[in-house]
């Protein structure tokens, strides 16, 4: 059958253009996606070694950097790295929580493009969320900080309606970070939904009203598990790309909190330890993932929906 | 059985916009009565069911069931179920749960709506099945369980919309008769949409035919298919040889029409045009291909018409014998099989005749497209 499926396939593109496909298909995934993710990998079990020392008698295999992260540096007081990994379950609780926010926030939106028959209007809502991701990310973070500023819009009309007398700080509580991270990400949850719950049948949703279901009935027993894989993907997405974030934590994050990606940033920049910042980003990676996959088991959905 | 619960459209119109979906509707459809809205594709069939379950408000008129003025009621606060075209199961439930969907929605405990899902689903004949999914199911058993579900809710009124469409023929011909028992077992109102004509002849009490928003003709349906109204309901309605001509002379309840290359035929007038059909008007008459014979008497003249044999074709229960006489399309006529073994060559030429009695005269009018 797979014999089959190449013949198919060379049939349809011809040589040329078939190993034409195949090769730049397996460039970009081999170079490009797994060569530097296992050059990383191996990174992380290596010591730090200055330059001329690399390949010499010390560079050997080592669980050095991941136990830094979890017990921190030998003359450590504590029994655990305390810092590091509160920074890193603080950043994955955000993430969750900015991936929820924009579920909520996109889940109507796209259930109202997917399902309203098309028309101008529609035409006009999907430009005016597409726009702003012409815009360069770290100048839409700058203008979120210019916003949520002291000074800022929002804060001069909250004062001028005397909703509050001094104005609040919303970077050093977050806010800014949050909606700029949720902001950020729209698109990445509303596509997938929005795909999904334009090919439900409309007739599935009237059936439902014809026998009395109320709109949260509705959504609760009809639109939402269809759109199960197109919520899943739209979450897995934002999440993995909210915790993995550098500069709208970097712009608009309180003094007070770290990102874990500012972390791995520090190890690898200003730190120069690149075996350290990669064993951070390894585990990074594989906690995400194992979180996406077991929300995923949780909410029974097979990672073959997905891609529908 | 309980007296059923009526539905009357009154002078209903439907606009989209500029564009009239339905005009000036009105309909008078009996308590517990099978009642079918018959015409062709895009005529507005479904828009009359979608205005009388409660999803669009007619533009013009009223909307009555038992009695009440349904204007300003959704879907849900009518005594109505409707089943869709495409019958729009709940992929992701279970039959039972699809089947109950109606009392899930009020609030009804697990035990008793799967208690009743079994009740149900032994009237449709899909005893312990409740637990697959609809993809599960083939096109008929679907089909069973939309009702299923439908009836659940306890409608006074059952909308139908096509529901037999998706089926092959073998199986909705079953439906058909199953449809109409299980309309006597609850003896509540149906109405139902089709385009079919045979299926709206074999289950309804009356039927109601449309034409582009408009409806001809609401009648029985032997009289639907005997007497027909308007040249559009003979030509859609079954099989019609078709002889246009003008009105020569009208006599006790007949018309001799002069159909300028047939000569003059003559035919009953049909009920609704009876009082109206002047000489000198355009008219049309009908013949069906079973009103055809092949003149073995000396027949009256104007009942007679020659013809020659082009092909003819054996469809088990008749002969189906195609004929051209002066007029432009070849005639039918079709014999039944009585056991000899007849055929008729292409290039026979026949007379043919006709009872004066099954052929209809109406007024010119356009006829339903092949
Ligand atoms: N929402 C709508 N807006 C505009 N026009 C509509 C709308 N719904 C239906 N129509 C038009 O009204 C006419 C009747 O449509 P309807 O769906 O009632 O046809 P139908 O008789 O059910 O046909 P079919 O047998 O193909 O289902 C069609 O010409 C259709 O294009
Ligand atoms: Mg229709």
């Amino acid at each position: 059958m797979n014999k089959g499926f190449m013949q198919e396939y060379f049939r349809r593109n011809g040589q040329f253009m078939g190993w034409g496909l195949l090769i730049a298909v397996g460039f970009w995934v081999i170079v490009l996606i797994i060569l530097p993710q296992i050059s990383m990998l191996d990174f992380s079990f290596r010591n730090h070694l200055p330059p001329p020392e690399m390949g010499g008698p010390k560079d050997v295999y080592t669980l050095k950097n991941y136990q830094y992260l979890i017990f921190g540096a030998e003359n450590n007081p504590e029994a655990y790295n305390r810092v590091d990994l509160m920074v890193f379950v603080r950043t994955l609780i955000a993430a969750t929580c900015v991936t929820i926010l924009d579920l909520v926030l996109c889940y109507p939106i796209a259930y109202y493009l997917g399902q309203s028959k098309g028309g101008g209007f529609l035409r006009i809502l999907v430009l005016l969320l597409i726009i702003p991701y012409w815009i360069n990310e770290i100048l839409r973070a700058f203008a979120f900080r210019i916003i949520f500023g002291d000074s800022g819009v929002i804060n001069e009309f909250l004062l001028l309606f005397g909703i509050i007398d001094t104005p609040f700080d919303f970077i050093r509580e977050n806010v800014a970070l949050y909606a700029g991270l949720g902001y950020a990400y729209i698109l990445l949850m509303i596509f997938p939904i929005y795909n999904v719950i334009e090919s439900l049948d409309r007739n599935q949703i009237e059936a439902a009203r014809d026998m009395g279901a109320s709109w949260t009935m509705i959504h609760r027993r009809v639109v939402i598990p269809y759109a199960k894989p197109g919520i899943s993907s739209g979450c897995t997405m934002v999440f993995m790309l909210s915790a993995g974030a550098l500069a709208a934590p970097q712009i608009l994050g309180g003094p007070s909190s770290l990102w874990f990606t500012q972390l791995i940033y520090q190890w690898f920049n200003s730190g120069g330890n690149w075996p350290q910042g990669s064993a951070y980003a390894v585990v990074l990676l594989v906690v995400c993932i194992i979180i996406v996959l077991t929300v995923m088991r949780l909410f029974k959905v097979n990672m073959g929906d997905i891609g529908k | 059985m309980s007296a059923g619960v009526g539905v009357d459209l009154q002078n209903m119109w439907i606009k989209f916009g500029d564009f009239v979906a339905v005009r000036e509707a009105n309909v008078n459809i009996k308590g517990g009565e099978f009642f079918s809205f018959l015409g062709p594709s895009g005529c507005g069939k479904t828009t009359i069911l979608r205005a009388v379950s409660g999803f669009l408000d007619p533009s013009d008129g009223k909307i009555l069931i038992g009695g009440n003025d349904m204007a300003g009621k959704g879907p849900n606060e009518r005594p109505t179920a409707l089943i869709f075209q495409n019958l729009a199961l709940f992929p992701l439930m279970k039959i039972w749960e699809n089947i109950t969907f109606s009392m899930e929605v009020k609030g009804a405990g697990k035990a008793e709506r799967q208690k009743r899902a079994d009740e149900l689903l032994e009237m449709i004949a899909l005893p312990g099945q409740g637990d697959k999914l609809p993809s599960e199911l083939s096109g008929g058993q679907k089909q069973r369980v939309a009702i299923a579900r439908a009836l659940c809710a306890q409608p006074d009124v059952l909308l139908l919309d096509e529901p037999l469409s998706a089926l092959d023929l073998k199986l909705r011909q079953h439906m058909r008769t199953e449809l109409r028992a299980i309309q006597k077992q609850v003896g509540i109102t149906f109405i139902y949409i089709t385009h079919d004509q045979g299926e709206a002849l074999t289950m309804s009490d009356s039927v109601a035919v449309m034409k582009a928003g408009v409806i001809d003709q609401i009648a029985g349906g032997k009289a639907i298919y005997d007497d027909p109204s308007t040249a559009f309901v003979a030509s859609f309605v079954g099989e019609n040889n078709v002889f246009r001509g003008k009105v020569k002379s009208i006599s006790k309840g007949y018309a001799v029409i002069d159909t300028n290359r047939t000569g003059a035929l003559r035919a009953r007038m049909a009920t609704a045009v009876k009082d109206t059909l002047k000489p000198g008007d355009d008219a049309m008459m009908f013949i069906r291909p079973e009103a055809l014979n092949i003149s073995d008497k000396k027949a009256r003249s104007d009942t007679r018409i020659k013809a020659v044999v082009q092909h003819s074709e054996f469809e088990g229960q008749a002969y189906n014998v195609f004929l051209k006489g002066s007029e432009d399309k070849e005639m039918k006529m079709s014999l039944a099989n009585r056991g000899e073994t007849r055929l008729y060559d292409a290039g026979l030429p026949l007379i043919l005749d006709y009872d004066a009695d099954r052929a209809v005269a109406l007024p010119a009018g356009e006829l339903a497209s092949e």
